[in-house]
């Protein structure tokens, strides 16, 4: 949730060097060589928890990899690009990219539209401010799980939204239908995590000086006008940050697919893939082509954000 | 511009459907047949607590929330003890690798954190062989890096006067730190911790791959077995799985609630204009 924010770096303090060679250690260390103790832990676990398993994750796609009991020392021989053409001729492997794409070109836009129309509009003096914003955000600090459970119960086949749809609702229903269970997840994960993205906006919407709306509307500029022209390009790193982090949790879709539509069903119309990963690395023991399809991910959301990044901030 | 009426019904029609399907999640648990009809939403009788027994009978929901504590009371004790000694350096030390430590950590908040599943598997079940332990469960997870970006956000805003006085009457950083600066920053404290609850209270992928043992396992990952299991099957189960989400959902939507001042724009932007 940092994207935008400024490097400054390590505030200096702290007394001038005392002689030479307390200069040369502090050259090597920095003025306070217990920054290095406090920090340590942090840097460890960093490297421990991110660095190490993404260096390790590119090792094994390149090697023939299989789970082994701990301790046991077996040769995995380097296979080149083996695993990363199987998973690129892999159909179930191709599907979970392209419903993630269905996912992304529903999910980020409405987002986007939706977090900052609410936010604008929750940022006036209004009555009940705080209630409005609270509610907001229930969804996002609520367990997938447990909403997962709700949505179940209101999209089923007998449920709650197609009882008022009637003679509306989709056939097959939408959970088994293989063109709306995918929209569907998109739309979940939408509501999830509105309210995150809402807090976003709302915080950069303080930062949008109050005397561009005044000169605005002195120049008989409307409603729309003033959003068009003050709040959408006085918001602009926010948006940069909103879509980076949609399309990251779009990538990181696992919950939804395997309880929401039951294991990415129907026939694979929902599957992520995470999903895929986790099919072929714990469930069939494949954790080679699992490590291929992650750097895959990893190499796309890089692409895909830094592309955003670029056509937003020069928008 | 109170008076507004097309932004109240906007703002009033978000509430809506942002908080409906948590009542409607209370009422499912609270009925004995599911009643999917309009009507059925607003029941006026015939509450019963009895699919709470009948899902504490199939999950066993006192030591699943057991399980759910002390992994997510792990993560906040590691985030707040080392992530505010992390934060702290960040923000007021001057060190050698303290640039490249921050720029990792904005880093990592763009990586997602799925992706490293496999690896983190082979690591952590495979090599140290910590799968089905609470040790296994936390280690991923330990210092969440959004909070420690907090933490630094915070020291950062503190006058440097306060630190130079202080130094000059020869206290130590870790006295700084601990009877100056902590207490100055106790609102941070109180945000980093329910920004850091949500993560391992809600996670459901990473104990549910390390965790095949039933008495290990968190509630998010052993209502989630329960949703599976009975999902084919041609019953009724909804009561009993709505149950269940709603004693998961409940302490943090709590949390959420009561402290609700400690997580606002103005919290969240100090993560966000940096």
């Amino acid at each position: 949730m940092t994207m935008t924010a400024t490097t400054t770096g390590p505030a200096s303090g702290g007394s001038a060097s005392r002689g030479p060679r307390r200069s040369a250690l502090t050259a090597l260390l920095g003025r306070h060589p217990l920054g290095i103790a406090f920090a340590a832990p942090y840097a460890v676990f960093l490297a421990a928890v991110f660095a190490y398993p993404l260096g390790l994750a590119a090792w094994i796609s390149f090697h023939d990899y299989f789970f082994t009991a701990p301790g046991a020392a077996i040769e995995r021989p380097f296979v080149g690009f083996d695993n990363y053409t199987a998973v690129l001729s892999d159909p179930d492997v191709r599907r979970s990219f392209l419903n993630v794409l269905v996912f992304l070109v529903i999910n980020v836009p409405l987002t986007v539209v939706l977090s900052l129309l609410l936010a604008t509009a929750l940022n006036a003096a209004i009555r009940g401010r705080t209630f409005l914003r609270v509610s907001y955000y229930v969804p996002y600090v609520a367990a997938s799980v447990a909403v997962v459970a709700v949505w179940l119960f209101l999209f089923s086949n007998g449920g709650l939204v197609n009882q008022l749809l009637g003679p509306l609702a989709p056939d097959p229903s939408w959970l088994v239908n293989s063109k709306a269970a995918m929209p569907l997840i998109a739309l979940f994960v939408t509501w999830k995590q509105l309210g995150f993205f809402i807090l976003l906006y709302l915080a950069a919407l303080q930062g949008v000086p109050k005397e561009l709306y005044e000169s605005a509307s002195m120049d008989g500029a409307g409603k729309f006008q003033s959003l068009r022209n003050v709040t959408i390009p006085g918001v602009r790193p926010a948006t940069t940050l909103v879509v980076i982090l949609s399309t990251i949790t779009g990538a990181n879709l696992f919950t939804e697919p395997y309880l929401l539509t039951n294991g990415g069903g129907p026939n694979g119309a929902s599957t992520s893939p995470v999903f895929v990963m986790y099919q072929r690395g714990i469930e069939q023991g494949n954790p080679d082509v699992a490590s291929a399809i992650g750097v895959l991910l990893v190499i796309g959301v890089l692409v895909i954000s830094l592309v955003n990044k670029r056509l937003l901030e020069r928008g | 511009m109170s008076r507004s009426w097309p932004r109240m019904v906007l703002l009033v029609l978000g509430a809506v459907v942002f908080l409906f399907p948590f009542y409607y999640m209370l009422v499912g648990s609270l009925q004995s047949e599911p009643d999917t009809s309009l009507a059925g939403a607003f029941p006026t009788g015939g509450f019963t607590l009895d699919n709470y027994v009948d899902i504490n009978g199939r999950v066993d929901l006192l030591r699943s929330l057991v399980n759910s504590g002390i992994f997510t009371v792990g993560v906040i004790l590691c985030t707040v003890v080392l992530g505010v000694l992390a934060g702290y350096a960040l923000a007021r030390l001057h060190f050698r690798g303290g640039g490249t430590l921050f720029a990792a950590m904005l880093l990592v908040q763009v990586v997602p954190f799925q992706l490293l599943t496999i690896p983190l598997y082979v690591m952590i079940v495979r090599s140290y062989g910590l799968a089905d332990s609470y040790l296994g469960m936390i280690l991923p997870f330990a210092i969440n890096s959004t909070a420690v970006f907090i933490f630094r956000q915070f020291f950062l805003q503190l006058p440097e006067d306060l630190f130079s006085a202080a130094r000059i009457d020869g206290a130590g950083e870790l006295r700084i730190l601990w009877s100056i600066a902590l207490p100055l920053v106790r609102p941070a404290l109180l945000t980093a911790v329910l920004v850091t609850f949500i993560g391992p209270w809600n996670e459901f992928l990473w104990p549910f791959l390390i965790t095949k043992e039933a008495d290990l396992q968190p509630l998010a990952v052993s209502l989630a077995n329960y949703i599976s299991s009975v999902a084919g099957r041609a019953a009724n189960p909804y009561g009993a799985i709505l149950a269940g989400a709603c004693v998961l959902a409940a302490p943090a939507v709590a949390l959420f609630v009561v402290f609700q001042k400690h997580f606002t724009a103005s919290d969240i932007g100090s993560g966000v204009k940096g």
